[in-house]
C-alpha cells in the first residue's frame, strides 16, 4: 500500500530521515517506534506530503507520490494525525468533522448553497463521532474538550476524511490510561477499514496493536519484524527497548 | 435576522425622514456611509472571516473609483459598463495582488499588501493624463437609464442601498457556503486545513479576489458620490480607515464592517462638525482614536461583538 525507497532528510547538517526503505502492507496496522529526535515526526511529515525528501521514492498505492502535494494526497486517501493537538479550536465538534468530510465529497469552491442545509456532510460527521466516542459533544466547540477528547477527535479529523491509510502521531500522548484503553479500542475498530501506520511510545498500545514494528534509531531504520521478534532483535534492545524491556 | 430587517427599514426611511426635514446633506452622509458599509464589509470577509491582515484595501477601492473616473473623463458614463468594469478590474488587481502576496504570512503579508497599494497610490499620483496630484472630477454621474437620474440625491440613495444589500446578502451566503466554512477553518488552523485536504492557497487568494471586487464595486459608487475621483482613495491612510471601521465594528462578525462604518463616520462628522468644540472640532481623530482603545481593550469582538454578547447574556 506504501513504499518508502531510500527517503533522506537532511535539515543543514542534521541527517533526519537517512536512506529510509519500509514498505506499509494493505490491512495492517504497522506500528513506527523508536527513541526520541529518532525522525519520526519527521519521516511522518514526508509521507504525508509536508515535507519533500531530498532523495529517495515514495510510492501509494503503486503511484509515486514523492512530488504530490499534501491535499493531493489527502484526495488519494492518506491522511495524517498530529503529535500535537491541531484542531479547530473555536468550531464545533460537529463543524470541525463535516469540514474534513467536506474536504472529500465535492467541490468546495461552491459560493452559494448554505453548508449547513447539507445533511449527507452532518450524517457523515456524525457517524465519524459516534466512532470516536463524541457523540454527546457534537455542539461543543473543540477547545473547549478535555485533553483526552481532543485527541480523539484529532485521530477523527483524520478519519473524517475517509483515508485508506491513516498516519497517526502519538495519538495516545499525554493520556491517562484509561483514555488509552478508548483510543486503543478505537484503532482497533478503524482497523478492518483503514491500514494503520503508528507512532507510538506507549510500548503496551504498540505490542497489542502492531502486526509489523519498524523501528527507527537516529533517523536510520533499524529494524522491520512482527512484534514476537522485534523483543528479541539484538540490535533493537542494544539502541532503544534496552531499558524499557529489560525488567 | 430580526435586526437586520429593522436596520435595512432604518435605512429605507432615514432619507424621506431628512428630506421631510429639508436636511438634504444628510441624505448624502447616508449613502457614503453605506459605500464605506459596502468597502469595510468586503475588507472583514478577508480580514474577519479570512484571517489575512491586508493592509492594501484601498487599491481595490480606489482602482474601482478610477475605473468610473478614467471611463467617464473618456465620455463613457453608463453604469452598466463602468460600474462592472470597475468591479472586474479590482478583481483583476486582486488576482494579481494577491497571488504574489499570499505566499508570505503574518507581518511580511501586511507589509507587502502595503507596499502594493502604495505603488498602485503613486502611479496615480505621476499620471499626469487624469489629472495626477489634483486627482480627476467627473462630468457627473454615471447614467443609468430607465428614467432613474442619478444627480437626484434620493434617487441616488437607494440605487446605492440596493446594491449594498445586495453585495451583503452576497457576502453572507458565502461566508455560510461550503467556501466560507473553509476560509474560517483556514483562518483558523491554515497547516490542518491543508492536512484535511484543502488546497489552502487557492482557496485565500479565491477569497482575496471576491473582497477585491466588491471594494471595486464600492469603489465605483464612491466616485459618483463625490463626483471626484483622487490619489487619497488609494493611500494608506484609507486602507487604515477601512481596517479601524472594521476593527470598530467587529472584526469576523457578519454587522461588524457595516457597523464600524456607521459609528466612525458618524463621529466624524458630528465631532469635527461640531461648533462647541470651536477649533478643536479638527482634531475629531483624538476621541475616534480614544474610543478605538477602548473597543480594543474591553470590547475584541467590536461593537457587533459586544451586541451580541448582551443578547446572548
Amino acid at each position: 500500500m506504501l513504499e518508502l525507497r531510500g527517503v533522506t532528510k537532511r535539515f543543514g547538517g542534521v541527517v533526519a530521515t537517512e536512506d529510509v526503505t519500509l514498505t506499509v502492507k494493505s490491512g495492517e496496522i504497522h506500528a513506527l517506534i523508536g527513541p526520541n529526535g529518532a525522525g519520526k515526526t519527521t519521516l511522518i511529515g514526508q509521507i504525508s506530503g509536508a515535507l519533500f525528501p531530498d532523495s529517495g521514492e515514495i510510492a501509494f498505492q503503486d503511484k509515486p507520490i514523492t512530488r504530490l502535494r499534501q491535499h493531493e494526497r489527502v484526495a488519494r486517501g492518506l491522511a495524517r494525525s498530529y503529535q500535537i493537538t491541531s484542531i479547530f479550536r473555536r468550531f464545533s465538534v460537529l463543524d470541525n468533522l463535516a469540514l474534513a468530510v467536506q474536504a472529500r465529497s465535492g467541490s468546495s469552491f461552491s459560493f452559494w448553497r448554505p453548508v449547513a442545509a447539507e445533511r449527507a456532510l452532518a450524517d457523515e460527521a456524525r457517524a465519524i463521532a459516534a466512532d470516536i466516542n463524541l457523540a454527546e459533544k457534537c455542539d461543543v466547540p473543540a477547545g473547549s474538550l478535555s485533553h483526552g477528547d481532543q485527541r480523539a477527535l484529532e485521530v477523527g479529523l483524520a478519519l473524517a476524511t475517509n483515508p485508506k491509510l491513516v498516519l497517526l502521531d502519538e495519538p495516545m500522548a499525554g493520556m491517562g490510561p484509561e483514555e488509552s484503553q478508548r483510543m486503543i479500542a478505537l484503532i482497533q475498530r478503524i482497523r478492518a477499514r483503514v491500514t494503520v501506520l503508528l507512532v507510538e511510545h506507549d510500548m503496551d498500545a504498540v505490542f497489542r496493536l502492531a502486526d509489523r514494528i519498524s523501528v527507527l534509531v537516529n533517523g536510520r531504520l533499524v529494524a522491520t519484524d512482527v512484534p514476537q521478534q522485534i523483543k528479541m532483535n539484538a540490535e533493537v534492545r542494544k539502541a532503544y527497548l534496552g531499558d524499557e524491556l529489560a525488567a | 435576522m430580526k435586526a437586520a430587517l429593522a436596520l435595512l427599514a432604518a435605512a429605507c426611511v432615514f432619507p424621506l425622514a431628512m428630506h421631510g426635514l429639508d436636511q438634504h446633506f444628510y441624505i448624502g452622509f447616508g449613502a457614503r456611509v453605506l459605500i464605506y458599509a459596502m468597502a469595510a464589509a468586503s475588507l472583514n470577509l478577508v480580514l474577519g472571516y479570512g484571517g489575512m491582515v491586508s493592509f492594501g484595501h484601498a487599491a481595490f477601492f480606489g482602482a474601482g473609483a478610477y475605473v468610473t473616473g478614467i471611463l467617464a473623463a473618456e465620455g463613457l458614463r453608463s453604469a452598466w459598463i463602468a460600474w462592472p468594469a470597475a468591479v472586474a478590474v479590482a478583481a483583476l488587481a486582486a488576482l494579481v495582488i494577491g497571488a504574489i502576496s499570499l505566499r508570505t504570512r503574518g507581518v511580511y503579508f501586511i507589509m507587502i499588501t502595503l507596499a502594493f497599494a502604495q505603488m498602485m497610490y503613486y502611479v496615480f499620483v505621476s499620471l499626469k493624463a487624469y489629472g495626477g496630484d489634483d486627482g480627476l472630477s467627473l462630468p457627473g454621474r454615471s447614467t443609468l437609464g430607465f428614467g432613474l437620474e442619478l444627480k437626484n440625491p434620493l434617487t441616488w440613495y437607494y440605487v446605492v442601498l440596493v446594491l449594498v444589500v445586495a453585495s451583503l446578502y452576497l457576502l453572507h451566503r458565502i461566508v455560510h457556503s461550503r467556501f466560507g466554512r473553509v476560509i474560517q477553518a483556514i483562518r483558523e488552523n491554515e497547516t490542518r486545513a491543508e492536512a484535511i485536504g484543502y488546497p489552502v492557497y487557492r482557496y485565500k487568494l479565491a477569497c482575496f479576489v471576491v473582497s477585491g471586487a466588491i471594494a471595486g464595486l464600492a469603489g465605483a459608487l464612491i466616485a459618483n458620490q463625490s463626483s471626484y475621483v483622487g490619489p487619497g482613495l488609494l493611500h494608506w491612510v484609507q486602507s487604515g480607515t477601512l481596517m479601524i471601521m472594521v476593527i470598530l465594528g467587529g472584526v469576523g462578525r457578519f454587522w461588524g464592517g457595516p457597523i464600524g462604518a456607521l459609528v466612525l463616520l458618524t463621529l466624524e462628522e458630528t465631532i469635527s462638525g461640531s461648533d462647541w468644540l470651536g477649533p478643536y472640532a479638527l482634531h475629531w481623530q483624538l476621541p475616534v482614536g480614544v474610543i478605538l482603545l477602548a473597543i480594543v481593550l474591553y470590547a475584541p469582538q467590536g461593537i457587533a461583538g459586544a451586541i451580541r454578547k448582551r443578547r446572548h447574556a
